[in-house]
C-alpha cells in the first residue's frame, strides 16, 4: 500500500515536470489561416513601358523620370545615342490597395497622359477562396501637344486625344518569376492617313525574373494584332534590369520604342531590333510616403 | 501513517493545481527600432499580435510572432523588410523559447514589481541564438504584465544590410516586448 502511494506521489510530481517542458504555444491552438495578398510581383508598378500587375501602396506617390536615348546604330558620332534624349516625367498615386492613378508628360509629341488602374481581383494566398491571378484594368488618355500640322484648316481639341484600355492578367508564380498578359485596345481620334485605322488591338506580355534580392530581369512586348499602320511601324520590345536601392528603383533597359505612353509605344514604334535601331533607356522611380501609417 | 500520506497527497495535488497556472496573451506588443544615428528616416515597426505563454510554475516562457504582422510608417519599408531583409515568405515566424531564471522570486498572486532575468533561444530569419535579458513582471490586481527590452545584432541572424542603406539601418536593433498576460483556462 505504502509503495503504491509513493509511486503515485512520484508520478504526480513527475507529471507537472513533463507537462511544463511541452510546447507551450501549442496550448493557444492553431492560428486561423488568413487571406494574404501577394506582394512584390514587380519592383515597380510598370514592367518597363507597360503597366504591371503590381500596385502602389495606398498613401504613396511614385515620382518617375524616364529617359530614352538615341538609337545605338548611330555609332560613336552620337555616342551610341546618348547625345540625344527623349523623356517623360510622371506622378503616380496609390489610392487603395487596388486603385491607383497617375499623370505624366513626354517630350515626344509634347504629349500629356493620364491613367487610372483598378484591380478587380488580386492574387492572394491563405484560403481556398484565394485567387491565383491578379486581374486589373487600366484606362488612359493621351493629349498630343504639338502645334497643328495644318493651322489653316479648322482644328478640334478632340483631334489631339487618344484613349487606351487594357486588361492585365498576371501571376507571381514564385518568389522570382512573374508573368502577365495584357490585351489592349488603343483608339486614336485622328490618324495620319485616311487608310490608317483608328482602333488598334494588341496583346502584350510582360515578365520578371529575379536575379538577386535587389535585381531583376524584366521584359515587355506588345504585339499589334489588328490595325498596325501600313509600313514603318514595329512591335515594341523592351528588355531591362531592375535595380532597387532603398527608396529608388532604377529600370535600365534597351528598347526599340521611343514613346513612353501606351499610344506612343504601341502604335508609333519605328525602331527595328534587327537593324540595331534600339535605344538605351532608364526609368527612375522614387516612392514617397504621403500618408504615414500610425504605429504608436 | 496512512492518513498523513493522504494529507500529503492532497497537498501535492493542490500545489500542482496552483502551479499549473499558465498565463498567456495573443495580443502582446513588440516594438523594434533599427534607425542608424545618421539616418534621416526612422526605421521602426510595431507588432500587436504577439503570442506568449508563461508557465508560472517553472518560469518557462515562449513567444511567437508573425514577421508579416509588423507595421511600419512607410509602406515601402515594410515591403522591403519582408522581401529583402527578413524574407518572411521563407521564414514567416520569429520565436523565443526560454525561462525566467529567477522565477522562484516572483509571486504571481501578490501585487508587486518583480525584476526578472530571462534566458533562452531566439529564432529570427531562421537563425537561432542564445539571448539573456533583464525584464520586469508587474502583478497588479491579478493582472500580470511582462516587459523586457534588449538588443540584437543583425549579423547574428544573417540579416544583411547592403552598402547603400548602411547609413540608415543600424547594425544592432533595439527590441521592446510588452505582454499583458491572462490565465489560460485549459
Amino acid at each position: 500500500m505504502q509503495t503504491q502511494l509513493i509511486a503515485f506521489l512520484f508520478l504526480l510530481f513527475f507529471s507537472t515536470g513533463i507537462e511544463a517542458q511541452d510546447d507551450l504555444l501549442s496550448l493557444l491552438g492553431e492560428e486561423k489561416p488568413k487571406k494574404e495578398r501577394i506582394k512584390s510581383a514587380f519592383k515597380s508598378p510598370r514592367v518597363i513601358n507597360a503597366h504591371a500587375m503590381e500596385f502602389l501602396n495606398p498613401g504613396t506617390m511614385d515620382f518617375r523620370i524616364l529617359h530614352r536615348f538615341g538609337t545605338l546604330d548611330q555609332g560613336y558620332k552620337n555616342f551610341f545615342g546618348l547625345d540625344q534624349a527623349s523623356m517623360r516625367m510622371s506622378f503616380d498615386f496609390g489610392v487603395l490597395h487596388n486603385l491607383m492613378a497617375g499623370a505624366g508628360r513626354s517630350t515626344f509629341k509634347k504629349e500629356v497622359d493620364a491613367f487610372i488602374k483598378y484591380a478587380l481581383i488580386r492574387q492572394s494566398t491563405g484560403l481556398s477562396s484565394s485567387s491565383p491571378l491578379t486581374l486589373a484594368f487600366v484606362s488612359g488618355v493621351t493629349v498630343d501637344g504639338l502645334p497643328w500640322s495644318d493651322p489653316a484648316r479648322e482644328n478640334y481639341f478632340s483631334s489631339r486625344l487618344a484613349f487606351y484600355h487594357q486588361a492585365i492578367l498576371g501571376r507571381k508564380f514564385n518568389e522570382s518569376f512573374t508573368l502577365q498578359l495584357m490585351p489592349t485596345m488603343v483608339h486614336k481620334n485622328l490618324v495620319q492617313a485616311a487608310s490608317d485605322p483608328n482602333d488598334i488591338f494588341a496583346m502584350g506580355v510582360g515578365g520578371r525574373l529575379k536575379l538577386s534580392k535587389r535585381m531583376a530581369l524584366t521584359w515587355d512586348y506588345t504585339h499589334v494584332l489588328v490595325g498596325m499602320p501600313a509600313s514603318g511601324y514595329y512591335n515594341p520590345l523592351s528588355i531591362g534590369l531592375d535595380i532597387e536601392t532603398g527608396g529608388h528603383v532604377f529600370q535600365l533597359h534597351v528598347t526599340n520604342a521611343i514613346g513612353m505612353n501606351e499610344r506612343a509605344f504601341i502604335t508609333e514604334t519605328t525602331g527595328q531590333w534587327g537593324k540595331g535601331q534600339i535605344r538605351f533607356g532608364f526609368n527612375l522611380s522614387r516612392t514617397f510616403q504621403l500618408k504615414k501609417t500610425k504605429i504608436n | 501513517m496512512k492518513k498523513s500520506f493522504f494529507i500529503l497527497l492532497f497537498g501535492v495535488c493542490l500545489a500542482n493545481l496552483a502551479n499549473a497556472q499558465k498565463l498567456f496573451t495573443k495580443a502582446g506588443r513588440i516594438d523594434f527600432n533599427a534607425t542608424a544615428p545618421s539616418s534621416p528616416e526612422t526605421i521602426q515597426a510595431v507588432n500587436r499580435t504577439v503570442r506568449c505563454v508563461l508557465d508560472a510554475a517553472n518560469g518557462n516562457m515562449q513567444f511567437a510572432v508573425l514577421i508579416k504582422g509588423f507595421t511600419f510608417e512607410r509602406a515601402l519599408m515594410q515591403e522591403h523588410f519582408n522581401e529583402n531583409y527578413l524574407e518572411s515568405d521563407k521564414f514567416p515566424n520569429a520565436e523565443f523559447k526560454g525561462v525566467v531564471s529567477n522565477n522562484a522570486t516572483v509571486n504571481y498572486t501578490k501585487d508587486g514589481t518583480y525584476p526578472v532575468t530571462v534566458k533562452g533561444k531566439l529564432t529570427i530569419h531562421g537563425q537561432t541564438n542564445a539571448v539573456e535579458t533583464s525584464g520586469k513582471i508587474v502583478v497588479q490586481d491579478g493582472n500580470v504584465n511582462a516587459t523586457a527590452s534588449f538588443s540584437v545584432l543583425l549579423a547574428d541572424y544573417k540579416v544583411a544590410i547592403p552598402g547603400v542603406v548602411a547609413d540608415k539601418v543600424n547594425k544592432t536593433v533595439k527590441i521592446e516586448v510588452a505582454c499583458n498576460l491572462e490565465p489560460l483556462k485549459s
